[in-house]
């Protein structure tokens, strides 16, 4: 699904030059639930960014679904973010003016789908992450939790190839970290390809495979066991119970 | 431009910003309306200014006399200067070219005229057919006189309508007999005169029936000439300043009166005082359209302004926007539809109440110098597409600008 060679990207600031990915190499097969970590400075948002589009590198090669992804004019990345690519981002990046809804049927609406379809697919999308009853809510009105549902229910409306999640679960308590992890798990099993940027051990843990990032290099890539969001919100809950008793 | 799907999207958002919408259309409305109630006024004291000073022609020359003050060979002042028909038919024939209406006078004040039972004092005056053009009457019923009337002095009047409201009441006064001093006058017809009741106290006999009746002579008391107009209005005023000067001596030295004896005999120019008129109507109007300007780039660099703020407070949502796919260019039409679609309707919507205001306190204003209050519905409509255009082009800058962010500086926008 996507295949990265000897990615590098370099940020200028005034003289000062800071080379962040010194040469990525690493493939992705589809269905894949992958984590890339690092402490921050080791280049995984920017890693990410290049992956969905919203950045370029400098040098690489970066290939998505077997289409080679360079030389973007914005039309085309526009129009490849729109039909590949889910985002979802640590600060929700709702449109803060309209409902529920109307957040989750903007991308279909970017993609051409007329209106009566767009609402019917973005009620489905909401009711897959349970959040039918709130489809005519501000996200004012939302927890954050529900915020991160809302903007995965928005990430998964267009179909796309492979999602990127932005630390998902940065702005978010555990319980609620778990629980945003459990969907994102559900989705996976379906066999969407995932990519999650984390710090987070224990949300790394719930994907099937932990890319380590240091220093703009990856230092380990390994599958995981991975440990179900459900079952460590069941544990939790047990051992609640049992402090209370 | 014409997908509804992007009307959709842009009414929904209009909506649910309603206070932004409300305060970007209220400064363009209350520009427009400020523009148009102002062009309104200034063309309302045009038209006041205008009509006070258009009860007679404006190109008029009036020629009338007094006594001498200053002794000239050898004759004394205090002598009445007398003006007869000679002194007309020469000035007349002289100027023949220039000259479009012409006419002498030979007035009563305070003639008795009376049909039936009701009596009144009114001015009588003897006139040449001429005269309706000069002072701009209008017949209402019958005829003015005529040529013919004059040629064989024929005891023939026409009345001003409250001279027929005075006497006739409702009665139909053509063809009925009214008396002027005891002699028998058939009204011929009614006129109305822009100058109001005042002018429309008097009746009108042909001038010779006048000379006859009141033993007058070839007398006559004033002529009145009006120049033709040349598309050049300094021109004319040129033109009939000239001719006021030239009549003005040829007269002294046909009545032997001193060249610097200015009551002797006197000619009035109307058109030097219409072009000081004109100049300072022109000035008010042009004070009126620099303030009206002026509001109207105070309402563009404002909608600039707004256009500049919405966009930077909306670069967040655009970079999600980006994010989920939209084009750059749908960003930047996005907005400018947007803005567009709020500059017009609310253009449109101060226009209307600009012009609704004038139609509605127009008719109330009880003002000799500000009558009929209007605006040119294409200078007003012309304003609003410029306010628009304006409005769109201030939008565009920063919309494009906006959509050439990367989505990912966009993103990170707090």
């Amino acid at each position: 699904m996507i295949q990265i060679k000897d990615l590098h990207k370099s940020y200028h600031m005034g003289s000062n030059s800071l080379h962040v990915l010194k040469g990525i190499n690493f493939d992705v097969k589809q269905g894949e639930l992958v984590s890339i970590m690092g402490s921050s400075g080791s280049g995984k948002s920017t890693l990410l960014n290049i992956l969905g589009m919203l950045d370029e590198a400098d040098e690489g090669q970066y290939i998505l679904d077997n289409v080679p992804i360079k030389n973007l004019n914005e039309k085309i990345a526009a129009k490849y973010r729109n039909e590949f690519l889910g985002f979802i981002f640590q600060s929700f990046n709702l449109i803060n003016y309209k409902s529920a809804l109307d957040n989750v049927s903007m991308p279909l609406y970017y993609k051409g789908v007329k209106r009566k379809e767009r609402t019917e697919r973005a009620m489905h999308y909401l009711e897959k992450v349970g959040l039918a009853q709130w489809s005519h809510h501000l996200p004012s009105e939302l927890s954050g939790g529900q915020k991160q549902r809302v903007a995965i229910a928005r990430a998964l409306a267009s179909d796309p190839k492979v999602l990127l999640a932005d630390e998902p679960t940065g702005a978010l308590d555990t319980k609620t970290s778990y629980e945003v992890m459990e969907l994102i798990q559900g989705i996976n099993d379906e066999g969407k390809t995932i990519l999650v940027v984390t710090h987070e051990h224990d949300i790394a843990q719930m994907t099937k495979r932990i890319v380590n990032l240091k220093d703009g290099l990856i230092i380990d890539d390994s599958p995981v066991e991975q440990i179900r969001a459900s079952e460590q919100i069941r544990l939790s809950e047990q051992l609640k119970d049992s402090q209370h008793v | 431009m014409f997908d509804i799907e992007r009307w959709q999207e842009i009414f929904e958002t209009l909506s649910k910003n309603k206070l932004r919408t409300f305060l970007t259309g209220l400064s363009v409305a209350s520009g427009i309306f400020i523009l148009v109630v102002l062009l309104g006024f200034s063309k309302g004291i045009e038209n006041g200014v205008k009509s006070q000073f258009e009860q007679d022609a404006t190109n008029l020359i009036t020629v009338w006399t007094g006594v001498t003050t200053k002794g000239y060979k050898g004759l004394n002042p205090g002598r009445y200067i007398q003006m007869k028909n000679d002194n007309f038919e020469l000035i007349s024939q002289k100027y023949e070219d220039n000259i479009e209406y012409e006419t002498s006078l030979y007035a009563i004040w305070g003639a008795e005229v009376a049909y039936k039972n009701e009596t009144g004092n009114y001015r009588v005056r003897g006139a040449m057919p001429d005269h309706q053009f000069i002072e701009n009457a209008e017949i209402e019923s019958g005829r003015f006189v005529n040529q013919s009337d004059l040629k064989e002095n024929r005891k023939v009047a026409v009345i001003g309508r409250k001279l027929k409201q005075d006497l006739f009441k409702d009665e139909d006064p053509i063809d009925k007999n009214i008396s002027i001093f005891g002699m028998n006058f058939k009204v011929i017809g009614v006129f109305i005169d822009p100058g109001g009741e005042r002018e429309e106290q008097q009746a009108y006999i042909p001038l010779t029936t006048s000379q006859k009746v009141f033993n007058a002579g070839d007398n006559i008391r004033n002529m009145l000439f009006t120049i033709k107009m040349s598309d050049n209005f300094d021109e004319a005023v040129a033109l009939s300043q000239n001719m006021a000067n030239a009549i003005e001596s040829e007269l002294k030295v046909m009545h032997t009166v001193a060249p610097d004896d200015t009551s002797a005999v006197r000619v009035f120019n109307t058109l030097e005082e219409a072009k000081q008129i004109y100049s300072l109507i022109a000035t008010i109007q042009a004070v009126f359209w620099f303030v009206g300007i002026g509001t109207i780039i105070a309402g563009i660099v404002g909608v600039g302004n707004i256009m500049l703020i919405i966009v930077k407070e909306r670069t967040k949502e655009i970079g999600i926007r980006k994010a989920l796919g939209a084009m750059p260019m749908s960003i930047v039409s996005m907005i400018l539809q947007e803005a567009v679609f709020v500059t017009m309707f609310s253009g449109l919507f101060g226009l209307i109440f600009g012009l609704g205001l004038l139609e509605l306190v127009g008719p109330m204003i009880d003002s000799d110098f500000i009558k009929y209050p209007q605006v040119d519905f294409n200078i007003a409509l012309t304003t609003v597409f410029l306010l628009v255009f304006a409005g769109a082009l201030a939008g565009f800058i920063p919309a494009y600008r906006a959509a050439k962010i990367k989505p990912i500086v966009a993103l990170r926008d707090e």
